[in-house]
């Protein structure tokens, strides 16, 4: 199954079990360039275990995932990174100790190593950078402020702009609207729409009219296996997924 | 940056300031020597401890084997000063004249290997600084790299203190024992037990201490202790923005330990001995103690904890000896409780509102998880 393809990432018959428990069962996924892919399944589908897999925070027991044509599985989270892709977690993952410009600058992708880091220069072209994002994010009369003064909204924003700002070919969003307001999903919605410019991106959400406003194309998990995959449409007529997912 | 930031970064200065001018002028000023000889003591301790401000306070990773890195540091010089004072005039009443005394107590007939290349004050001064932040370089790597962190680590590096206590107890012809390297006398030459030494160590180990900060204060600024407090917060954040988070740690372990080493050889050198009562679990528990009361997010007030924590312990034992140990755990318990950022942070907290509104925007750095991390 080891093919060359044109797909930006390829999972190919990816099994992994803990304990026994098959989380992901003889997945195969393919990514193309510039796509919007939502993924959605009911609780324990193994959404986030997907994600997992694929930035390399969780081993994979079988299969194979390519990015570029390139098996990055075994390779360290950080070398994964590099490469282009960019995880964003569940819950609003930022540093609440640091200022809201801090929290972007440590996120831009130069001066990675000890010694970068210890003699990292602020130069205006990375401060042009920061404020570039942080307008993106709605975020740019608060850069000075802590992050752990922001809205939860907003901590969810900061953290896909330190991702923007390492300007990743493939963006993994899990769940970026959870427990926002009406007002700030709209905006999301906006900002994603921005962010999914020049890059591929795919999406764990539960909110079916947010999947509605954005989605590409839907792979729909269940169990660890795909269930059904298509646009919106055809996924929400298939009757299988109806049973398990859409028809509660 | 922010005007928060900038003030801050003023008070700290001034903290700065206020501590050299503290140990370098009033109380040379106001003590005698062998009061100052002992604030001297002291302040190697408050190299361990502004090590751990950089290791513990910001990075979040709590070692409970400082005194081990203090140790290394502080064998090393001994060593060298032990050598210089076992020469064949010194010891010619010995069976083997030339060597160590105690090594000569112990049937050795013939200096160990590894001791020879202490004979140079170079090489000694080197590996004071070498030795310890090698050991905390392979430590670190097999526990950072392995992600052993927390509770985990902390444990570790505490066995870390018993097993070189038991090490150099059971080793005591090469190491003098539990007496220690005792009988110090010279370096290069220079009797260093005369009240003129005194006070010239006294002051070389103020301008190491305050050097020692100063660094401190550069790595803090830049983009690295920035990242550090990430580390703190959101590890797996750190990691999944293209870090090496592994790499940071063992950098800030060994910088610490490198701090704690150069206290050590301070101590040697005023104190005139090293044994192995400076290296295990009690004093390495100290010391993260006198980090906690200064403020573990403070390089100000972790020299302040040392100095006060350490004062109240002399006082408190010429008068009461066995309430000291009492007072002590008293003394943790309410500072995790009371205030849990110590002097450093009741000083930001409570005493700089009443100085008017000078600011109060950060903090030394801004509330963070309880101190047993």
């Amino acid at each position: 199954m080891a093919s060359n393809t044109d797909f930006l990432l390829a999972l190919e018959g990816v099994s992994v079990s803990f304990d026994g428990f098959k989380a992901v069962n003889e997945l195969s996924l393919y990514i193309d360039k510039g796509e919007l892919r939502v993924i959605i399944g009911p609780n324990g589908a193994g959404k986030t275990t997907v994600l997992d897999l694929i930035c390399g925070r969780t081993k994979l027991t079988e299969g194979s995932i390519k990015f570029k044509d390139q098996e990055i599985t075994g390779l360290k989270e950080q070398n994964i990174v590099k490469l282009g892709i960019g995880r964003k977690f569940q819950t609003p993952s930022i540093y609440e100790d640091l200022t809201v410009f801090e929290n972007l600058e440590i996120s831009y992708p130069r001066g990675r190593d000890v010694v970068g880091a210890l003699f990292w220069k602020r130069t205006s072209e990375i401060t042009d950078r920061v404020r570039e994002i942080a307008r993106t994010i709605f975020l740019e009369d608060h850069l000075d402020r802590l992050a752990e003064t922001l809205s939860h909204g907003q901590k969810q924003w900061l953290e896909i702009g330190m991702l923007l700002i390492q300007d990743p070919e493939l963006l993994m969003l899990d769940e970026p609207v959870a427990g926002m307001s009406v007002s700030e999903r709209a905006k999301t919605a906006e900002l994603l729409k921005e962010v999914i410019k020049n890059r591929s991106v795919i999406v764990i959400e539960h909110d079916m009219k947010f999947v509605e406003s954005i989605a590409h194309r839907v792979t729909v998990l269940h169990q660890g296996k795909v269930l059904a995959e298509g646009d919106m449409a055809t996924v929400q007529a298939n009757p299988k997924v109806k049973e398990v997912y859409l028809g509660h | 940056m922010s005007a928060a930031t900038t003030s801050n970064r003023n008070l700290e200065l001034v903290g700065f300031a206020l501590v050299a001018l503290l140990i370098m002028v009033v109380l040379p000023l106001s003590l005698d020597i062998f009061r100052l000889n002992l604030v001297g003591k002291y302040l190697t301790y408050a190299f361990v401890a502004v090590g751990l401000v950089l290791c513990w306070g910001y990075t979040g990773i709590l070692s409970l084997g400082q005194g081990v890195f203090f140790g290394l540091g502080g064998y090393c010089m001994a060593m060298f000063l032990k050598l210089e004072a076992s020469s064949v005039a010194n010891t010619k009443i010995q069976s083997t004249p030339g060597i160590p005394d105690f090594m000569d107590w112990n049937q050795l007939t013939e200096l160990p290997l590894y001791w020879i290349p202490f004979k140079s004050l170079p090489f000694a001064l080197l590996a004071v600084v070498l030795v310890p932040t090698i050991a905390a370089f392979i430590v670190g790597v097999a526990m950072f790299k392995r992600r052993v962190g927390g509770v985990y680590f902390a444990i570790i590096t505490q066995a870390m203190a018993a097993v070189m206590t038991i090490l150099i107890i059971g080793r005591q012809g090469y190491t003098g024992g539990i007496n220690g390297m005792t009988d110090l006398r010279t370096l290069w030459g220079w009797d260093i037990r005369t009240d003129h030494a005194k006070y010239i160590l006294y002051f070389v180990c103020c301008g190491s201490l305050l050097a020692t900060m100063l660094i401190g204060r550069f790595v803090l600024a830049s983009k690295l202790g920035r990242i550090l407090v990430a580390v703190r917060d959101k590890e797996d954040r750190v990691r999944f923005s293209g870090y090496d988070v592994a790499n940071f740690k063992v950098f800030v372990f060994c910088l610490a330990s490198a701090m704690a080493a150069v206290g050590g050889a301070m101590f040697t050198l005023q104190v005139g001995f090293m044994s192995p009562s400076f290296v295990g679990i009690v004093p390495s528990i100290e010391m993260v103690i006198f980090c906690a009361v200064g403020g573990r997010h403070s390089l100000v007030g972790a020299v302040v904890g040392a100095l006060a924590v350490n004062w109240a312990k002399t006082a408190f034992s010429e008068s009461f000896p066995q309430l000291w140990l009492f007072a002590m755990g008293g003394l943790f318990i309410a500072v995790v409780l009371l205030f849990p950022r110590g002097l450093a942070g009741l000083f930001t907290d409570q005493i700089m509102p009443l100085f008017g509104k000078l600011g109060r925007g950060r903090g030394t750095m801004a509330p963070s998880p309880a101190p047993a991390e």
